[in-house]
C-alpha cells in the first residue's frame, strides 16, 4: 500500500448555533486507499454529513488536514463527486442532457460516453425523458451517471437510497456494487442503515454524536456479492449494531438525541 | 407582492382555459369532445351578443349608444375593405412591438442583473422602482414635451409600460433559483458563467414567460393610451376620430380589433411557453 488517496487528519469542525458552539467533528482520522468502498454509519446529529461535505469542499472552516492525493481540498470540483439525498437533477433539461450538463453532448467522445453510462446505469431507452418522467431510484441513477462522466477520484453519497422503498434500495445497492466492481471508484458513502453499510462496504465507520467522533471502523472481509441472509453477514452485522447501541445508550442518557 | 399575486391569478386561469379540452379528456374519455369543450367558451359570449342583437332590433337600447351587432360587423367590413382598418392596424401593431421589445428587452436585461449582483440590485432597484410607481398618463405631457406627438412619445410610453413586468419577474425568477441546484452546480465545477446560463437563466424561465406575458399585455394597454391622446394613426386614433362623429360601430370595431389582436399576441406567446416549460410538472387543472 502506498500514499492513501484521502486522507484525514485530526479533523476538528465546529457550528456556531444560537445555543452556542457545537462541536460537530471531533478528531477524526481515516484514510481511504484507491478502490476502496467506505461505509460511514452513525445516527443523525452525528456529524456523517459533515464529514463528506468537508471532503467535497462543500463546507469549510475546520482545522486539521483533508487531502486528496496529498493535495488539501480546496473547494468543490469533478475530482470528488457528490451524490444528494435527493437527485438534484436539472429539472429542464433530460436524462442525456442531465448527466452531460456542461459539456457538450455533441462531441463524439462524449456522446460515446454518455451512452455508456446510461448502459451502466440501466437506463436504456430513458435518454430523453424529463426528470418529472422519472422514478426516485431512476433519478438517482442518472446523478449518480452524471457524477461518473467527470470520472471522479472519489464519489461521496449522502445516503443516496435513503428516500427510496426497501425494494428499490436492495436494487440500488446492487446497482452500486456493480459499477465500483467496474470502474473501481473510490466509495465514501454516508448511511444510517446497518444492512446497508455493511452490506456495500469494505469497512464500515461508525460514527457517535455530540461530539461527533469516529467510534469503530470494522473491516468487512466478506466477498462480493454479499448474500444478507448468510451467518458470517449476520455475525458481523450484529458486530456493528453492537457499537450502535452502546452509541445509543449515550444518547439516551444524555437525554436528548431525537 | 400585490402584482405578484395578481399576476399569479392571471397565469393560472389563462393556464386553465389553454388545457381545459386536455385535461377534460384524460379524466373522462367517454365525455364531450374536444369541439364541445370549446364550445364551452363561446356560450356566455354568444348568448349576450343574441340578446343585444334582439333588444337593439325590438328598439329597446339606444342604436347611438349601443349600436346592434349587425351594425358592427357591418362598419368592420366596411372598414376592412377600404384598407383603413389594415392600415391602422399595422402602424399600432408596430408601436406596440417596437415598444414592448425596448421596454421588455431592457426590463430582461435589467432583471437579470439586478438578480443576478446584489450590489446592482440595491443601485437600481430603489430607483427603478420609484418610477415604476409614476403613472403612465402621468408622464404623458412630459414625453409629449420631449418629444412631440411623432412616434418617439409613443413607443416610450409604451416601452414604459412593458418594462417594469418583465423586469420584476426576471428579477424574482433568479432569485427563486433554488440553492441546492447552485451546490450541483458547485461540485459539478460550473464557472461563475456557466452557472448564470445552464442553472439561473433556465431556472428562471418559467416566471420570465410569466412577465413576457404580462409585458405585452402592458403594451397593447400602453398604446390605447398613448394613440387616444396625440395621435393621426393607428386603431386608437381611429376610434377617437370616430368618437368625434359619433360613430360608434367604429369605436367598437376598434375595441374588438384590440381585444383580438391582444389575444393573438398572447396566444402565441403561451404556445412558446408551453414548448419552453415541457419539463415542469405542474397542475393541468
Amino acid at each position: 500500500m502506498g500514499e492513501a488517496l484521502l486522507s484525514i487528519r485530526q479533523l476538528n469542525k465546529r457550528f456556531d448555533t444560537a445555543g452556542g458552539q457545537v462541536q460537530a467533528l471531533e478528531d477524526v482520522e481515516l484514510e481511504v486507499e484507491e478502490g476502496e468502498f467506505i461505509t460511514v454509519i452513525g445516527p443523525s446529529g452525528c456529524g456523517k454529513s459533515t464529514l463528506l461535505r468537508i471532503i467535497a469542499g462543500l463546507d469549510t472552516g475546520y482545522t486539521g488536514s483533508v487531502t486528496l492525493e496529498g493535495k488539501a481540498i480546496g473547494g468543490p470540483g469533478i475530482d470528488k463527486g457528490f451524490i444528494f439525498q435527493e437527485h438534484r437533477l436539472f429539472p429542464w433539461l433530460t436524462v442525456e442532457k442531465n448527466i452531460a450538463s456542461d459539456l457538450p453532448l455533441g462531441r463524439p467522445d462524449i456522446r460515446q460516453r454518455v451512452d455508456e453510462l446510461i448502459e451502466l446505469v440501466k437506463l436504456g431507452g430513458f435518454e430523453t425523458a424529463y426528470p418529472r418522467e422519472l422514478s426516485g431510484g431512476m433519478a438517482q441513477r442518472v446523478a449518480i451517471a452524471r457524477a461518473l462522466l467527470r470520472s471522479p477520484k472519489v464519489l461521496l453519497l449522502d445516503e443516496p437510497f435513503g428516500a427510496l422503498d426497501a425494494f428499490t434500495r436492495a436494487h440500488m445497492q446492487t446497482v452500486l456494487l456493480d459499477i465500483w466492481r467496474r470502474n473501481r471508484t473510490t466509495m465514501i458513502f454516508v448511511t444510517h442503515d446497518i444492512d446497508e453499510a455493511v452490506f456495500l462496504g469494505n469497512r464500515v465507520v461508525i460514527l457517535e454524536p455530540r461530539p461527533g467522533k469516529i467510534r469503530k471502523i470494522v473491516p468487512i472481509d466478506l466477498p462480493y456479492p454479499r448474500k444478507k441472509t448468510t451467518t458470517s453477514f449476520q455475525e458481523l452485522r450484529l458486530k456493528v449494531l453492537n457499537y450502535f447501541e452502546k452509541v445509543d445508550e449515550l444518547e439516551l442518557k444524555d437525554g436528548a438525541g431525537i | 407582492m400585490a402584482e405578484r399575486a395578481v399576476a399569479a391569478g392571471n397565469a393560472g386561469s389563462a393556464g386553465r382555459a389553454g388545457s381545459a379540452s386536455r385535461a377534460g379528456r384524460i379524466r373522462r374519455p367517454e365525455g364531450p369532445g374536444k369541439v364541445a369543450i370549446a364550445g364551452l367558451g363561446l356560450l356566455l359570449p354568444g348568448g349576450v351578443l343574441i340578446l343585444w342583437q334582439m333588444l337593439s332590433h325590438y328598439g329597446m337600447i339606444s342604436a347611438m349608444l349601443f349600436p346592434a351587432p349587425y351594425t358592427i360587423a357591418q362598419s368592420f367590413i366596411t372598414l376592412a375593405s377600404s384598407g383603413e382598418l389594415w392600415i391602422n392596424l399595422r402602424v399600432s401593431a408596430l408601436r406596440t412591438l417596437s415598444g414592448f421589445l425596448l421596454g421588455g428587452g431592457l426590463g430582461l436585461l435589467l432583471g437579470i442583473v439586478v438578480g443576478l449582483f446584489r450590489r446592482s440590485e440595491k443601485l437600481l432597484d430603489p430607483s427603478l422602482q420609484m418610477i415604476r410607481m409614476i403613472p403612465s398618463l402621468a408622464v404623458v405631457p412630459l414625453f409629449i414635451l420631449w418629444f412631440g406627438i411623432g412616434e418617439e412619445s409613443k413607443v416610450l410610453l409604451i416601452a414604459k409600460s412593458a418594462f417594469f413586468p418583465l423586469y420584476i419577474h426576471t428579477f424574482m425568477g433568479i432569485r427563486g433559483t433554488d440553492n441546492k441546484l447552485f451546490e450541483v452546480a458547485r461540485v459539478l465545477g460550473f464557472s461563475r458563467r456557466q452557472q448564470i446560463l445552464r442553472l439561473v437563466l433556465p431556472a428562471a424561465v418559467p416566471n420570465i414567460m410569466l412577465g413576457v406575458r404580462l409585458s405585452l399585455g402592458l403594451a397593447w394597454l400602453g398604446l390605447v393610451v398613448a394613440e387616444l391622446i396625440a395621435s393621426t394613426s393607428g386603431i386608437g386614433y381611429m376610434m377617437s376620430d370616430a368618437r368625434q362623429f359619433a360613430d360608434t360601430p367604429v369605436v367598437f370595431v376598434g375595441i374588438i380589433v384590440f381585444a383580438a389582436a391582444g389575444l393573438l399576441t398572447d396566444t402565441m406567446v403561451r404556445l412558446v411557453e408551453r414548448r419552453l416549460l415541457r419539463w415542469q410538472d405542474s397542475y393541468q387543472g
